[in-house]
């Protein structure tokens, strides 16, 4: 597309392409947490095209990429929908990744949110050029014209025209405002669950990711880094990795080495036989115990607040009952099923990078400085990702492999191994939340504090906490949901010498495990139903009342179960959208088994039912591998898992039944890809309090503590 | 480097390699065959699943020199346009998210079905359990493997 000419201060325009035909350009917001550092809010850049070809075919241009999370088919959906186009020739190209195009990146489930207007406005708008340019063939007026499935219609003579045969015509028409948008009864895609348009691909193995790029010339690398954070190579002997077949040198890069050679198994061997003397860095002593220490002595001080309401201290001092309770959450890792990779060509006057990545933009300006170019020089290409849960929004894979080829002069691809992966990732940080309650005569809340204690989220993106506050790091605790008249919480940042990052459904996944487990226990406490209490004090949150509603209902709550059997509820406002689960566990001889949840989820108009449920059930089985087994544990200063025989994921013999059941709702659309993970450990541990008396307040959950 | 004979997707093959290299990365490196992945190397999440000698085998352990005379299908031999029962059923179910595992789940369920034409859940649970979805589809996994059961019995396609 790089020979379209397309004029970029407008916010839509249109023109003829170099393939002839119609081209519309549009942009499509962002307002994701990462974006503030590499976007221009004030001067929208056209980011998005529809090219409609004299052969009918529709190409939706998107810059969005593809994880898993079903955008690409959904955000078609939207486009479709108001161009009247034939879906079955319909296809999408990602773009190239250009600065003039602003902030290109997924993250935050804020693909369908940001894009639900601006894309049904520029389909709409598309579909007015045709019926005008028809209008205009027919001498009639365009109420005499209506579009259908890639043709516009002459109501009085039934005549037909095809989007393509229009094309020509309607990109030489002035671009129309205010187009009216279909009435969401009139929507034949949207809402409909519509197959994926990437499954064929998938199903053969033919889909490129990052990983399975090929260039000419191209030789394969592996990086030996310090295993401790920070650390860097003091002296090293290569003398064994050299000799070690297929291997054809070893080049120093910032964090290591890295050992070039003709294929990628001769490279990861290479780094294997390295003889590395590291210069460990002042992290060389760090363990999880001290961390654990560290944030339990913090804890004891007041740290900086972060939201209050009314008098917690008052509150909590008339409380007839108080409770105190102390949670712990551990560091995680993403453990993406395709590992970190990059390919880079690095030459004297530009580069080119291809790679899985969700912050396009990052990444080329990670490349820039990596190679010393000027970003406009550096060409980046989004493959398919192999799994993304913000580890692919890190830049850290781009920065290596550009210092590889540029060492080498040659095109190179860098693959991590799993144990890379695990070792070196930025990981969910670990987290400390201590909670005083009080509770009034009749067994309800009328104070609640919470103390967190972790590392900052934003701060390992360049962004370092204001005033000391990183509502990142303590979303789902400062803006819980719950209307309880006393209410202040706390934080203490905290830095520990480990890399963190976002990681699918980011602070959620600690602190809604934490005030979901909390409110089971003022319930406990109180003499209540768990769902009668968060009813309650949901009185005023229509929203999440509605989905704990649902999910009751739809669960039998407080029905008898077969005998074995518990249940346990949690509820979370998070991405724009609502959802509470229900899980049934049993217990056995302290392990844990979850058989069935049911999850409500309210994330307003529905673009396809299917790719939410599949969104749901995907969290569901993410949020519940953390709960039973994640835990990403350091000692002398080195993460002491490697590979998935000590960092093991949920399997299909472990994954419960999933049943989802949607509210219907004409409220703009929330984000999904994350909507589903931070109520299931709390919906697992409270069903496993019903079953044993036993509260687990730290994760994952372990048997030996449950027996 | 030794000269190691076997048959690959129906056609014999030739390779020249480090006897002990993986036969993963002969078929991604050498050959350019990125249908079959690499997750763990340890046989651990079978992302690389194969079939040698119509076994499921992880490729990412498995020595070029073992395959002197062997038949291996991959995830490109498995049909030649997409239409093994496995793969219909797999679409049919829009069953990948990311889509990465799925070359070696599908590998997995098809050798599974090879030896058992109506596998239950539990015949279902022991084999696919070797294949980790980070992406959390297993239970259109299993629902696609009943189905796929289905349509090689003769149900309708």
């Amino acid at each position: 597309m790089s020979s379209v000419t397309v004029n970029r201060r407008g916010f839509l325009q249109v023109g003829a392409s170099a393939a002839a035909g119609l081209l519309v350009g549009f942009y499509l917001p962002e307002r994701s947490k990462l974006a503030a550092q590499g976007a221009d809010a004030a001067s929208p850049k056209l980011n998005a095209w529809i090219h409609i070809a004299p052969d009918d075919s529709v190409t939706f241009m998107i810059h969005k990429v593809e994880m898993g999370q079903g955008t690409v088919t959904s955000l078609s959906q939207l486009l479709a929908e108001e161009l009247e186009c034939d879906w079955g020739k319909f296809r999408t190209e990602f773009p190239p990744i250009d600065p003039a195009f602003g902030f290109q990146g997924v993250v935050g489930s804020q693909s369908i949110r940001t894009s639900w207007d601006p894309l049904r406005k520029a389909g709409a708008t598309a579909r007015e050029m045709l019926v005008q340019a028809a209008a205009q063939t027919w001498g009639v007026d365009k109420s005499a014209c209506r579009a259908e499935s890639g043709f516009v219609i002459n109501t009085s003579t039934n005549a037909k025209l095809s989007y393509g045969k229009l094309a020509g015509a309607a990109a030489k028409l002035p671009v129309p405002t205010n187009v009216a948008l279909k009435d969401p009864k009139q929507f034949k895609l949207v809402g409909k669950s519509i197959k994926r348009l990437d499954t064929a691909n998938k199903v053969t193995g033919r889909t490129q990711f990052g990983i399975d790029t090929r260039r000419p010339g191209m030789v394969y690398a592996a990086i030996a880094r310090c295993p401790v954070f920070g650390g860097k190579v003091a002296s090293f002997d290569a003398t064994k990795a050299k000799a070690f077949p297929g291997v054809k040198q070893v080049v120093p890069v910032s964090r290591g080495l890295a050992v070039v050679a003709d294929n990628t198994w001769s490279a990861i061997q290479g780094t294997r036989l390295l003889e590395i003397k590291w210069d460990e860095g002042p992290n060389a002593a760090q363990s999880s115990a001290a961390i654990s220490k560290l944030f339990a002595e913090r804890a004891e001080k007041p740290g900086v607040e972060v939201s209050k309401t009314g008098d917690a201290a008052a509150g909590l001092a008339s409380a007839g009952k108080k409770v105190e309770a102390v949670y712990e959450a551990p560091f995680l890792a993403h453990a993406t099923m395709e590992p970190m990779n990059c390919t880079a060509d690095v030459r004297a006057d530009s580069c080119d990078v291809w790679a899985s990545m969700q912050m396009q933009t990052l990444a080329q300006g990670a490349a820039a400085q990596a190679s010393g170019l000027p970003p406009a020089k550096v060409h980046i290409h989004s493959e398919f990702m192999g799994g993304g849960f913000g580890r692919r929004g890190m830049t850290d894979f781009v920065s290596e492999a550009v210092e590889v080829s540029k060492a080498i002069g040659a095109p190179v691809k860098v693959t991590w191994s799993r144990e890379d992966d695990m070792h070196h990732d930025n990981y969910r940080p670990a987290a400390y939340s201590r909670f005083v309650a009080g509770l009034d005569a009749a067994g309800w809340p009328v104070a609640w504090t919470n103390r967190i204690v972790s590392p900052s989220i934003t701060n390992s993106n360049g962004q370092p906490p204001q005033n000391g506050i990183d509502r990142t790091s303590t979303e789902g605790a400062h803006d819980m949901g719950y209307g309880i008249p006393n209410k202040l919480v706390d934080y203490h940042w905290t830095e520990v010498g480990i890399p963190v990052t976002y990681w699918r459904a980011v602070g959620y996944t600690q602190n809604t495990f934490f005030v979901e487990s909390f409110m089971d226990e003022l319930a406990a406490a109180g003499g209540k139903d768990p769902v009668e209490l968060r009813r309650r004090l949901l009185a005023q949150n229509p929203r999440l009342l509605g989905v704990l509603e649902l999910v009751a209902q739809k669960a039998d709550w407080g029905k008898p179960l077969p005998a074995g059997r518990f249940r346990g509820v949690a509820v979370v406002n998070n991405v724009g959208s609502y959802t509470a689960q229900v899980a049934e566990v049993s217990v056995n001889q302290g392990k844990v088994r979850v058989h069935r949840v049911v999850c409500a989820v309210d994330c307003g108009h529905v673009v396809n039912p299917a790719i939410v449920e599949q969104q749901i059930r995907s969290a569901i089985v993410y949020g519940l591998t953390a709960a039973l087994k994640g835990q990403i544990t350091i000692d002398q200063g080195r993460v002491q898992q490697a590979n998935f025989n000590q960092y093991d994921m949920l399997r299909i013999d472990e994954a419960p039944v999933v049943e989802v059941h949607m509210v219907a709702s004409t409220q703009n659309p929330g984000g999904i890809g994350e909507a589903g993970v931070p109520a299931i450990a709390p919906a697992v541990c409270n069903a496993v309090f019903a079953a044993t008396g036993k509260r687990v307040r730290r994760l994952p959950i372990r048997a030996e503590e449950l027996v | 480097m030794a000269s190691i004979r076997f048959n690959l997707n129906g056609k014999p093959q030739t390779a020249d390699v480090i006897p002990e290299m993986p036969l993963l990365w002969y078929l991604r490196d050498s050959l350019g065959m990125t249908g079959t992945k690499f997750g763990c190397g340890m046989a651990l999440c079978g992302a690389c699943t194969v079939h040698v000698n119509g076994q499921a085998v992880r490729s990412c352990i498995t020595p070029v020199s073992s395959l002197a005379g062997k038949s291996v299908i991959t995830i490109e031999g498995l049909s030649a346009d997409g239409t093994h029962p496995v793969q219909v059923a797999w679409t049919e179910g829009d069953v990948p998210q990311c889509g990465y595992c799925q070359s070696g789940q599908i590998m997995a369920a098809a050798a599974l079905l090879a030896k058992k034409a109506q596998p239950t859940d539990a015949d279902i649970d022991e084999v696919m359990r070797g294949n980790i979805c980070r992406c959390g589809t297993y239970q259109d996994i299993r629902h696609a493997i009943h189905r796929a059961a289905e349509i090689k019995a003769g149900g309708k396609a």
